[in-house]
C-alpha cells in the first residue's frame, strides 16, 4: 500500500451557468487541476455524475471525458451514487493509487442541471430513492428532509431557528467565496421568513439547482512531494450504507452510513475525532447538516441544532464546518458536491483560504451523502506535511 | 412526464393495493416493502404477509412545489410517514384531511386510491394511501 496525496484541485464556479455546456464544465475543472498540479500525463481518470443520463441524456461519460481533454490513451470509469457520486469517484481514485493500480490519476465530479426545468430536476433527484414505494407517493427530496426535520424538532423539542442557523453559517462563508452560487447574508429571520417548499422546510434552507464541476489530481505521496511543495495527503476514505428506504431505519434521525464511514475513516487515518480541525459536511437542507455533525460525532444525537446556534461551526468556532459555503452556500451541483468539498478542503490545508482561512487548519473531514442517507463517503486530509 | 409500463405497475400490484409485505418464515421479523432475503437472519424464506390497515401519522409534510410532474395536479398534498400498529413504518399520502387538520399522532387507515395518470395515453395507477379513522 502507498500513501496518497492531492497535488491539484481546480472548479468551475457553482450556478445556473447558462453559457456553459456538460462538456465545458468538465474541461473547464480539469485544466485548472492539471495546472495546479503542473501535470500534463494522466493514468486513469474517475468521473463522478448522477443525473446527466436523465438531463442531457448524456451516458458514457468516461469515454467523453477523456475525449473533451484530448487524452486519448487514458482509461476512464464514471460512477453514479446519487449525491455522493463526486466522493465515490474520489475514493475509487484514492484506491487506485494506494494500491499500485496507477500513479496520476484525475478525479472529476459533474453536474448540469440547469438544462432541465425545476420540476424535472426534483423528478431526476427521486432516481436517488426508491421509485415503487418512495417516489410512488408523490414526495420529492426537499419533502423527504422536511419530514426529517419535523421528527428531529418534536423528538428533541429543538426552535427552528437554532436549525435554521445552519443557512446563515453557509451564506455567511460563502459570501467570500468567489466559486459560490449564494453569496448574500443573511440571518436567522431572513431563513423563516422564506416560502416553505415543504412544510416545515423553508426555501433558504435547502439547495437549489446549480451546475458546476471540480476536478482533483491524486498520485503516490513520494511523487508528490517531488512535484508540489505543498502536496495534501488522504489519510482515509471510506464509503459506507445505510438501509436504502429511511422508514425502515431504526432510528430515522440517524444515518448509519455516516456513523460507519466515519469510524472505519478514523480506524484508517489511525487519529481520534479530536484531532479533526475543519470539517465540510453534506448540508443539502439545515436539518442534514445538524444530523451529520452529529452522526459524525463531533456532538451528541439531539445536540446539535444547539451545537450550530452556539456558533461552534463559524470559521473562528471550535469546528469550522463547510468554510466555502457548503450545499447550501456554494451550491449543490449534485455529482460534483463530493469533489467541490475536497478541493476547498485542500486549499484550506496549503493554507490558500483566503479570507476564509481557518487559522489552525492541519486535519479536515469532508463528508458526502448519497440519497437520504443510504450512501456516505469520508475522508481525512493532512496537510502541513513537513 | 414519465410514463410507467404496464408491467412494472402490475407486478407491484398484489402488494400495494392491499398492503401486503414479507415476514421471514425462519425468525418471524416483518417488512415492507417485499423483500427476497431476510435483513435479520439472512433466510431466503420469506412468505406474503397482510399488514395492519390501521396506524398514526409519525412525521408528514406538505409538498408545495417542486412536485414530480405527474403529481403536479395534486398540488398542495401531504405526504406523512405512517407507524402501523404491527410495528411497520411506510411512506404514504395522507388524504381527505386538510393541511391544518392533519397532525402527528394522529390515527389513520389505509385507503384504496388514485395515484397518478401519466398524460391522455399513459395508464392511470392505483395503490394505497391514509385517511383519518372514520369515527
Amino acid at each position: 500500500m502507498r500513501r496518497v496525496a492531492v497535488v491539484g484541485v481546480g472548479c468551475t464556479r457553482v450556478g445556473e451557468l447558462w453559457d456553459k455546456s456538460l462538456k465545458d464544465l468538465i474541461v473547464e475543472s480539469t485544466l485548472k487541476a492539471l495546472d495546479d498540479a503542473g501535470i500534463e500525463k494522466i493514468d486513469t481518470i474517475y468521473v463522478g455524475n448522477a443525473l446527466s443520463q436523465i438531463l442531457q441524456r448524456q451516458g458514457n461519460l468516461g469515454s467523453l471525458t477523456v475525449d473533451v481533454l484530448g487524452l486519448e490513451e487514458t482509461p476512464a470509469i464514471s460512477l453514479e451514487a446519487a449525491d455522493a457520486s463526486g466522493g465515490l469517484a474520489f475514493h475509487e481514485a484514492v484506491k487506485a493509487v494506494k494500491f499500485g493500480w496507477a500513479d496520476f490519476v484525475l478525479v472529476v465530479g459533474v453536474e448540469k442541471m440547469s438544462d432541465a426545468s425545476s420540476s424535472e430536476v426534483a423528478e431526476a433527484l427521486m432516481t436517488f430513492e426508491d421509485q415503487d414505494y418512495v417516489a410512488f407517493t408523490g414526495i420529492n427530496q426537499a419533502g423527504l428532509h422536511a419530514l426529517l426535520l419535523r421528527l428531529y424538532m418534536e423528538k428533541f423539542r429543538v426552535k427552528h431557528e437554532e436549525i435554521a442557523m445552519f443557512a446563515v453559517n453557509a451564506h455567511k462563508n460563502a459570501a467570500n467565496n468567489s466559486y459560490a452560487q449564494f453569496r448574500s447574508l443573511i440571518n436567522v429571520e431572513d431563513v423563516l421568513k422564506s416560502p416553505i417548499i415543504a412544510d416545515p422546510l423553508r426555501l433558504l434552507e435547502y439547495s437549489t439547482i446549480a451546475d458546476g464541476s471540480a476536478a482533483v489530481i491524486l498520485c503516490p505521496l513520494e511523487e508528490a512531494k517531488k512535484i508540489k511543495k505543498n502536496p495534501v495527503e488522504v489519510l482515509a476514505s471510506t464509503i459506507a450504507t445505510d438501509r436504502f428506504f429511511l422508514f425502515e431505519r431504526v432510528d430515522m434521525l440517524t444515518f448509519n452510513s455516516t456513523r460507519k464511514a466515519v469510524k472505519k475513516a478514523l480506524e484508517e487515518a489511525k487519529i481520534s475525532l479530536q484531532d479533526i480541525n475543519l470539517v465540510e459536511v453534506h448540508d443539502a437542507s439545515t436539518i442534514l447538516g445538524v444530523l451529520s455533525l452529529e452522526d459524525l460525532g463531533f456532538v451528541e444525537k439531539g445536540k446539535g441544532a444547539s451545537f450550530v446556534a452556539e456558533g461552534h461551526i463559524s470559521l473562528d468556532g471550535t469546528l469550522p464546518t463547510n468554510t466555502f459555503g457548503g450545499l447550501k452556500g456554494r451550491g449543490n451541483p449534485v455529482g460534483a458536491t463530493g469533489v467541490y468539498q475536497i478541493v476547498e478542503m485542500v486549499w484550506q490545508l496549503r493554507g490558500e483560504a483566503g479570507k476564509n482561512q481557518v487559522g489552525n487548519a492541519k486535519v479536515g473531514l469532508t463528508h458526502n451523502l448519497g440519497g437520504t442517507g443510504s450512501y456516505a463517503t469520508v475522508n481525512i486530509l493532512k496537510g502541513n506535511l513537513t | 412526464m414519465t410514463t410507467t409500463s404496464v408491467p412494472k405497475y402490475w407486478r407491484e400490484i398484489k402488494y400495494r393495493y392491499r398492503l401486503i409485505g414479507s415476514r421471514c418464515l425462519q425468525c418471524g421479523k416483518i417488512f415492507f416493502p417485499h423483500r427476497a432475503v431476510c435483513r435479520v437472519c439472512g433466510s431466503r424464506k420469506l412468505e406474503d404477509y397482510k399488514l395492519s390497515e390501521k396506524g398514526e401519522v409519525l412525521s408528514f409534510t406538505v409538498i408545495r412545489r417542486n412536485s414530480p410532474s405527474s403529481f403536479e395536479k395534486n398540488v398542495p398534498y401531504i405526504v406523512g410517514l405512517i407507524k402501523l400498529e404491527n410495528g411497520i413504518t411506510l411512506l404514504s399520502q395522507i388524504v381527505d384531511c386538510s393541511i391544518e387538520e392533519v397532525s402527528i399522532g394522529m390515527p389513520v387507515e389505509l385507503t384504496f386510491r388514485k395515484i397518478k395518470e401519466a398524460g391522455k395515453e399513459g395508464i392511470i395507477e392505483y395503490g394505497f394511501k391514509f385517511r383519518p379513522v372514520l369515527k
